[in-house]
């Protein structure tokens, strides 16, 4: 098996260069990534479909087209031809969608999610679906039915969650961007433990429609990638308006790529948030954010500390309104209509029996331990007091998000408050593992932007550590315009991206070819 | 098992009824309410979907814009405010006509509330109806239960399930307790239920065919000793489908109630099915205001916000009231207060207007209707409307006895021929072999008989005074004992008299 290094190990925004000056081809492009899939995901497990021969026709039909120049080859999207993988929450004709989860085992879609029709449109060759935790209940990956997907810079280390397949995609070079989906962190917080960018848009940026719903109010859709150019790149494809999805927002989308390109904090002010780091927080976490914050000073920057003491109250809020929404956009999954169904062993047949039997084989432990959180939460005489409070609280945030960004443009925290943790590690301690998304949550829980990017590796581990920021709603370019600028001087300080320092994953392994061969049929498995 | 009944005047006598209503109203909008399947009644099932109404993974809803105006139009006609503001909310239950195993409906925040409708009973009397709400929500799926003897889920083998009806966009128009009907209380039920139906008919929001399931009502009753003010415990007759049925049911629930209560025990809070065949109703689910559905406002819709101007704006293009539009109809079709009351009393308004609109004059639509169709539904123990007559039938049935072709009597005949689908009215005439005969010397010799007995009537109509002929045509009748075709005496009279008709 070879691989092609170079092309794999290039940025979208390169490889959009090389294949526009027809250095390379998409065909080349998108085989290299397959290839390097074939190699390493039988480790990583990043994949849970491979989309084979779908991406090599896509990218073939780019290499027609700019074979045959004219104006089709001038409208090209800059990104035609450029590979991505999609978080398996995202629904896609003509690939299987399971959500992670054994309820769906099998289903195809009859129709695209919005985000997948852009993609398409873009014509960028879909490489596969990526693994997550069940439902994208999670923080580790590890609940996905499926199997836990492996950190790529140690694989015995969770790579994040809940879109821990899409981040070790990016972080293992099997693809150069993927899809995410973020209701608490589940793209930010992967980026930060596996060294990758992650982006959550501003609550409405990007469509909904065809993602699967865990908490609606909470959701979103962003880029994954492993510069923040790139992930500026994908945004500006999935994001701006969709009629079928109510909550989307129905302002123009801003030039990301423009904020991407040009980056500028000098004179911008940027706020420590008071409660989001210091005590809970790794120590090594807690370094690489404090050489940030000095690099940033140094680029002429101006640090101001905010507080927002309601965040402290956001982890138990979502922790209502989250599972509450999801104990309501899970019911649709009983085995009648579509998906797994299983039939009760013993005792009468009946339609509630079969949704019974059907949901507690085909749901996880920690999808029910939700939908019996949300369900109780919601139940009548409890509402006011879980469901009610909780989304007083969500207002408390926003009055606090308000108040800090009255002070400064833009917020930074470490965005995890510690490194990856070993693989089973939190499994059996629900509380534990909900407290990875601590510094996430509240720009979900606001609505607000929110970036992650590579701050470097903690003392300690040697592992990655993330770096957050955050921007007022609808001015995600700040996220861009910041984020490009501390990349810069982080990847100048450690001589080159911080993926470089990463474990190579095929050097002297014997199995990777077995691996290869059982992924090149595409199977889930 | 047959529950106990008292007689209805003996009900009366000890209880005071309390009513409570809940129509549901289709809207005719040609999209869903949340999805932009088409909203189409009576196709081949599970076509009319897409991945919304069939609440695939992943979906979203979008609210159509036609319904919420259909809403605020239906709010505003029945007299209630418009709320500024409002938001859809879930209401969860498990069941499979479902698909999302939620029904997006409103909660506490319903688009209209605090309205009234003045309710016009038989005799006269007006009656209010305060309207606590009219909420919107999406219709469920419908599910024919299979191999069971009843027809329900219980005992079935399988049960079809079929989407078309999902997401159909639905107005629910609850009443405020109806205290004071008193032994009125059935007409009263009757007598709401057409003036909703009218209501969102004369708006053209629904298609208002209750046969289709465009109108349906869920009846409330309760009784109470006279002089409590405490309500009793209710009952509410579920899907009750036809205006006749609307009376029944309330009846019948009344009755049921007042022997339940007599024998000392406390009625059952509950849902009754309503069986027209034997105009009874049996148990249904039971209900207790402890049913929690764990409402939650929908997350994935905005809020709707209806401005002032909006409402302003829609309330402008509201159609004539259906009160003024009696009024209107009364003085266009000319006819007495007695006349029209018992028009709008047999429920056959809509179908006279119809008919004139087909090109029957007033005085002929209502000799049909209310002289040949009110009575054969009446024995067929159906809303004339559902007795299958168009008005085209009518006018071509009319047209021929004009014609001389056949007199009223054969055009009876007719009319049963057409109403047991034995074709058009032409086919059973020539099939029948109806045809007056056309042998004009007797009736002329009754004629002559008839001048000469009332000469100043003759000079009348010389005179021009075409009007006056009744008198003649009656006394032809008279001698003839109703054989001859009055159409044909009457062109008669007016040769003889050498007349222009």
């Amino acid at each position: 098996m070879t691989e092609n290094n170079e092309l794999i190990r290039l940025s979208a925004a390169a490889l959009a260069e090389k294949l526009a000056a027809r250095e390379v081809t998409a065909v080349e492009v998108t085989q290299a990534h397959l290839d390097r899939i074939a190699a390493v995901d039988g480790k990583v497990h990043a994949f849970l479909h491979v989309n084979t021969d779908e991406a090599l026709a896509v990218a073939a039909e780019v290499d027609a087209i700019r074979a045959a120049g004219g104006a089709a080859a001038e409208e090209l999207h800059a990104l035609a031809g450029v590979p991505i993988a999609v978080k398996d929450l995202i629904v896609t004709i003509g690939q299987p969608t399971t959500a992670g989860s054994k309820i769906l085992e099998g289903w195809h879609s009859p129709y695209d999610a919005t985000v997948v029709e852009r993609l398409r449109a873009a014509k960028m060759p879909i490489l596969g679906k990526t693994n997550l935790d069940e439902f994208a209940m999670g923080s580790s990956t590890e609940h996905s039915a499926y199997g836990p997907t492996r950190n790529p810079w140690d694989l015995d280390r969770i790579p994040g969650g809940s879109g821990g397949g899409s981040a070790a995609a990016v972080a293992a070079f099997e693809a150069p961007l993927a899809l995410g989906t973020d209701t608490g962190g589940s793209i930010r917080q992967p980026g930060a433990v596996t060294g990758t960018v992650g982006v959550k848009p501003t609550y409405g940026g990007v469509s909904r429609y065809g993602a699967i719903a865990m908490a609606s109010s909470l959701d979103q859709i962003g880029p994954v990638s492993r510069t923040v150019l790139d992930s500026a790149l994908l945004h500006q494809v999935i994001g701006g308006h969709d009629p079928r999805d109510s909550t989307s927002l129905p302002d123009p989308l801003e030039d990301l790529v423009a904020a991407a390109r040009t980056g500028h904090v000098e004179g911008m002010k940027i706020g420590i948030i008071k409660e989001l780091h210091g005590e809970g927080y790794q120590a090594g976490v807690e370094n690489r954010f404090n050489e940030s914050l000095e690099l940033l000073k140094a680029a002429g920057a101006e640090i101001v500390e905010v507080s927002c003491p309601n965040f402290k109250y956001a982890l138990g809020a979502y922790y209502l309104i989250m599972p509450s929404e999801a104990s309501s956009n899970l019911a649709k999954f009983d085995g009648v209509r579509y998906g797994l169904r299983v039939l009760p062993e013993q005792g009468p047949m009946t339609i509630e029996r079969v949704m019974g039997a059907t949901r507690a084989a085909g749901f996880g432990d920690e999808v029910k331990r939700r939908i019996i959180l949300g369900t109780y939460a919601l139940s009548a005489g409890y509402y006011d007091a879980y469901y009610g409070s909780a989304q007083k609280v969500r207002t408390l945030i926003q009055r606090d998000f308000d108040a800090a960004f009255a002070q400064a443009d833009v917020l930074i925290s470490p965005t995890a408050p510690t490194t990856a943790f070993k693989l089973g590690e939190k499994l059996n301690d629900p509380l534990a593992m909900y407290l990875n998304d601590v510094a996430t949550i509240p720009a979900n829980m606001a609505g607000v932007p929110g970036l992650s990017l590579p701050g470097g590796l903690a003392d300690e581990d040697g592992l990655p550590v993330g770096i957050q920021l955050l921007a007022p709603a609808r001015q995600d370019a700040r996220l861009y315009r910041v984020g490009a600028v501390l990349e810069s001087l982080l990847e100048a300080q450690w001589g080159g991206p911080l993926l470089e320092k990463a474990p190579s994953l095929t050097a002297a392994t014997a199995d990777s070819s077995a691996a290869a061969t059982a992924l090149s049929h595409g199977g889930s498995h | 098992m047959t529950d106990a009944t008292l007689s209805f005047e003996e009900a009366m006598e000890k209880y005071d009824p309390v009513l409570g209503f809940e129509v549901h109203v289709e809207l005719n909008t040609k999209t869903k309410m949340f999805s932009s399947a088409p909203n189409v009644f009576g196709d081949e099932p599970n076509t009319n979907v897409n991945e919304v109404d069939l609440g695939m993974p992943g979906v979203l809803p979008v609210v159509n814009k036609t319904a919420i105006e259909s809403s605020i139009k239906i709010g505003l006609a029945l007299n209630c405010k418009i709320a500024e503001k409002c938001r859809f909310a879930r209401k969860n239950y498990f069941y499979p006509d479902t698909p999302k195993n939620f029904q997006t409906s409103q909660y506490d925040e319903p688009i209209a509330y605090d309205g009234y409708l003045d309710i016009e009973l038989s005799d006269g009397t007006i009656f209010r109806v305060e309207i606590e709400r009219a909420h919107m929500e999406e219709d469920a799926g419908k599910l024919t239960h299979m191999g069971g003897a009843t027809g329900r889920i219980q005992g079935a083998e399988y049960s079809l399930v079929d989407y078309n009806r999902s997401g159909v966009p639905l107005v629910e128009i609850v009443t405020k307790p109806i205290e004071g009907a008193g032994s009125r209380a059935p007409e009263l039920a009757k007598a709401y239920v057409a003036a909703v139906r009218e209501i969102v008919k004369n708006l053209g929001v629904s298609d208002a065919k209750m046969e289709r399931g465009n109108v349906r009502c869920d009846a409330n009753v309760s009784l109470r000793p006279h002089g409590r003010e405490r309500f009793g415990i209710r009952s509410e007759t579920k899907n009750v489908n036809s205006l006749r049925a609307v009376e029944h049911a309330v009846r019948y629930e009344i009755q049921r109630h007042a022997a339940v209560l007599d024998s000392g025990e406390p009625v059952t809070q509950e849902t009754r099915h309503w069986h027209e065949d034997t105009r009874t109703t049996t148990s249904g689910r039971a209900k207790s205001d402890a049913d929690d559905y764990r409402y939650f406002p929908e997350p994935d819709l905005v809020p709707i916000t209806a401005s002032r101007e909006w409402v302003e704006e829609l309330r402008a293009t509201l159609p004539e009231p259906p009160a003024a539009r009696r009024k209107r109809l009364q003085a266009d079709w000319g006819y007495s207060e007695l006349e029209f009351r018992d028009v709008v009393n047999a429920g056959v308004m809509d179908e006279i207007e119809e008919t004139i609109a087909a090109g029957a004059t007033p005085t002929v639509a209502r000799k049909w209707w209310m002289g040949e169709i009110v009575g054969r539904a009446k024995n067929a123990d159906v809303d004339p409307g559902q007795l299958g007559v168009k008005p085209a039938t009518i006018v071509e049935l009319n047209k021929m006895v004009e014609d001389g072709k056949i007199n009223n009597k054969m055009a009876s005949e007719v009319l049963d021929g057409v109403l047991a689908g034995e074709g058009t009215p032409a086919e059973i005439v020539e099939k029948r072999g109806l045809a007056v005969v056309s042998d004009d010397a007797p009736l002329l010799e009754a004629i002559d008989a008839a001048l000469a007995a009332q000469p100043d009537v003759a000079d009348k109509i010389r005179g021009g005074k075409v009007q006056a002929i009744g008198a003649i045509v009656g006394g032809v009748m008279k001698a003839t004992r109703g054989q001859a075709d009055a159409g044909r005496v009457r062109e008669l009279i007016l040769q003889r008299l050498g007349v222009e008709g």
